[in-house]
């Protein structure tokens, strides 16, 4: 029986506007927590009508913190919808500005906003507990943050003019070409920056080496887990198909996303304006998958640079070869992707093609809909498009990274609420770890409701019949 | 003398203009030693101190209720307001829901996209925030400085934040006045 309410808002160190409540029952049991995400702005609506052209510099605004994948996934979409596949100098550029975005999201997720938590401690004092402690605490890493999250920003402004929603990707290709010197100078950082991301995993494991048994038990659970692939079954995250595999690790599909209709659907339920998605042929909530680094991680079978594989192989070495369940362990996925996202920079630097001056395809085959794939830093995100033969869009479906997790942020919230709140007292640092399982998801909540949004955290305490009887802010 | 106060929330944004202010890099160590950091959303306090904050700073306009609730609280505990980007300032590209009723932009997103399954309903939780039309910030509360850009520069957020802390009202104008 449910007879108090906890209430946390808002969920800090995430994008976006989220809150938690936990009902309690009379003995002080969590009877069940939900991760309501309280925003919606509508752009499925809002875009209609515009200019295809357009979307590629609308949609961006949907996330600040990701911008670069929601630019891509709509120049891509508009690639297929024109029919005007980009040049090969064009794929190789709006990878690079890709990489840019990653390693920019994860360094950022790492070190400044999850990393108070394992630098500092989950029962820090919550006024020092971020990124300013962080600096008092250790400047010199600070520091080296700062260096790798800028590194990241600013390839995205060298190739395309500014850091944040910048205009460079158009249906069939970019919008200018590559000098060798920006190449040059985007090169000359790479081994600095592949030193900050292997301290990043020293502290990781250190940490996790100490705090084996939290891991253990900090919300693992079985799911599917989806994410691109290469033709080889490799890491992929500008294009390639979606590939779904079971709890078990086994592929179920392999899917271009132009069909992504025959195997996903989203899920509404009343209390969240985050949708659930989930793999249609085995319905809702049996379908359930995962998404962003642990999901991908999962998804694939090798990465085809060196420091990530070695890496890679670890990491899967800690489940036997079988899926990684825990979700602290996204931590340590994201890093491995940053590193993979660094030597990719070089690997398409080093291509000569980079360099080329044929950036735009404009023949056109009009095609009228087409759905444009990518992996955003936080998972799989699809932008669906229907456009009018004058170019005026007519509808739009975005199924965006968070999105997909949504049922997992929410499990993750119930499991580490019933695991680590046992009693009727309950300190803040236990609701800190609450909003960590959100938190290691690194979700965006802009983007995931796109449609409008908010992520506060509140955790209300009501009686049998209702009623609130306390609300826990962390103020 | 104590360190002015700065806190800072998001409303119906992006969270571009918070990455801006991250954007200006190794300067947070200047800026962290010239203000206090309070509640913000990348630091853990959840809300502006009740004994109120010197500066305070608002991303994204009001697209909801719980945005209003958030802007009014910041006004009452904030001596100066920042209107941070174009959303806060003009309403931004959230604003184009308003050629839409708000019915139609719920209804498209949870009832009609082709994805979703029959369990499609508008969601209306008692928890949840209600729609309201997008407006600027200064609609809802009186704003002291307006910031533009989508979003604004790093450089001009230094000069803003730069300027506030030494008890100045920065000046938007000429290079720093940007508009995109």
């Amino acid at each position: 029986m449910v007879t108090q309410k906890i209430t946390i808002e808002p969920v800090t160190r995430i994008e976006g506007h989220a809150k938690v409540t936990i009902n309690m029952t009379a003995e002080g049991k969590v009877d069940h927590a939900y991760f309501h995400v309280n925003e919606f702005r509508g752009f499925e609506k809002f875009c209609e009508g515009r200019m295809v052209f357009e979307m590629p510099s609308i949609t961006p605004r949907i996330c600040g913190i990701c911008p670069v994948s929601h630019h891509l996934a709509s120049a891509k979409t508009g690639d297929i919808v024109m029919g005007s596949p980009p040049p090969r100098t064009a794929t190789l550029l709006r990878d690079l500005m890709h990489m840019g975005q990653i390693i920019q999201s994860h360094g950022m997720h790492f070190f400044e906003l999850a990393g108070p938590d394992l630098i500092l401690g989950f029962d820090a004092d919550p006024a020092i507990r971020n990124v300013v402690g962080l600096i008092q605490a250790d400047a010199g890493l600070a520091l080296k943050a700062v260096a790798l999250r800028k590194y990241g920003q600013e390839i995205i402004a060298k190739v395309g003019g500014r850091k944040i929603h910048p205009t460079f990707a158009v249906p069939g290709g970019v919008n200018r070409a590559l000098s060798s010197q920006t190449r040059d100078e985007i090169l000359k950082n790479i081994d600095e920056m592949i030193a900050i991301t292997q301290a990043g995993l020293a502290i990781f494991k250190d940490w996790a080496a100490k705090n084996k048994e939290d891991i253990d038990k900090f919300a693992v659970f079985k799911t599917g887990y989806l994410g691109l692939v290469t033709p080889e079954n490799g890491l992929e995250l500008y294009q390639g198909d979606i590939r779904l595999v079971g709890q078990d690790g086994k592929e179920l599909e392999k899917f271009d996303s132009n069909n992504y209709l025959d195997y996903i659907a989203e899920h509404v339920e009343d209390w969240s304006y985050l949708k659930f998605p989930y793999y249609k042929k085995m319905g809702y909530p049996g379908g359930v998958y995962r998404v962003g680094p642990l999901g991908r991680l999962n998804a694939v079978d090798h990465i085809d640079t060196p420091l990530a594989q070695e890496e890679f192989e670890t990491y899967r070495a800690i489940n036997d070869g079988q899926p990684i369940e825990n979700t602290l362990h996204y931590h340590y996925a994201r890093l491995i992707e940053t590193l993979f996202a660094i030597e990719r920079v070089k690997v398409l630097l080093d291509d000569p093609d980079i360099l080329g001056r044929d950036i735009l395809n404009t023949r056109q085959n009009f095609k009228g809909e087409g759905v444009g794939v990518i992996e955003a830093p936080r998972g799989t995100l699809l932008h669906h498009y229907k456009v009018k033969e004058n170019g005026q869009v007519e509808k739009v479906n975005l199924i965006v990274s968070t999105g997909h997790n949504n049922w997992a942020m929410s499990e993750a919230v119930d499991s580490v609420a019933k695991t680590y709140i046992t009693g009727p007292e309950v300190h803040e640092g236990l609701l800190n770890r609450v909003e960590a399982a959100i938190r290691a998801h690194d979700p965006c909540l802009s983007c995931s409701t796109h449609a409008v949004g908010q992520m506060p955290m509140i955790i209300d305490v009501l009686d049998q019949d209702g009623n609130l009887i306390k609300e826990i802010k962390r103020d | 003398m104590a360190k002015p106060t700065v806190a800072s929330d998001w409303l119906g944004g992006c969270a571009g203009c918070h990455m801006s202010i991250l954007d200006i890099d190794e300067r947070i160590v200047q800026v962290v030693e010239l203000v206090d950091l309070r509640a913000t959303p990348i630091t853990d306090l959840k809300e502006p101190d009740k004994a109120g904050v010197t500066v305070g700073i608002l991303e994204g306009g009001i697209t909801n209720t719980y945005n209003e609730e958030v802007a009014k609280r910041m006004r009452d505990r904030c001596q100066i307001l920042v209107a941070l980007g174009d959303c806060a300032v003009f309403g931004g590209i959230p604003a184009m829901r308003n050629f839409f009723t708000i019915e139609d932009a719920l209804k498209r997103a949870y009832v009609d996209t082709p994805s979703t399954d029959d369990s499609g309903k508008i969601p209306s939780n008692p928890e949840l925030a209600k729609m309201t039309i997008v407006r600027p910030v200064h609609e809802i509360v009186k704003v002291d400085v307006f910031v533009p850009g989508c979003p604004p520069d790093a450089d001009i957020i230094f000069y803003v934040l730069a300027e506030l802390a030494q008890g100045r009202i920065p000046k938007l104008e000429n290079n720093n006045l940007m508009w995109n």
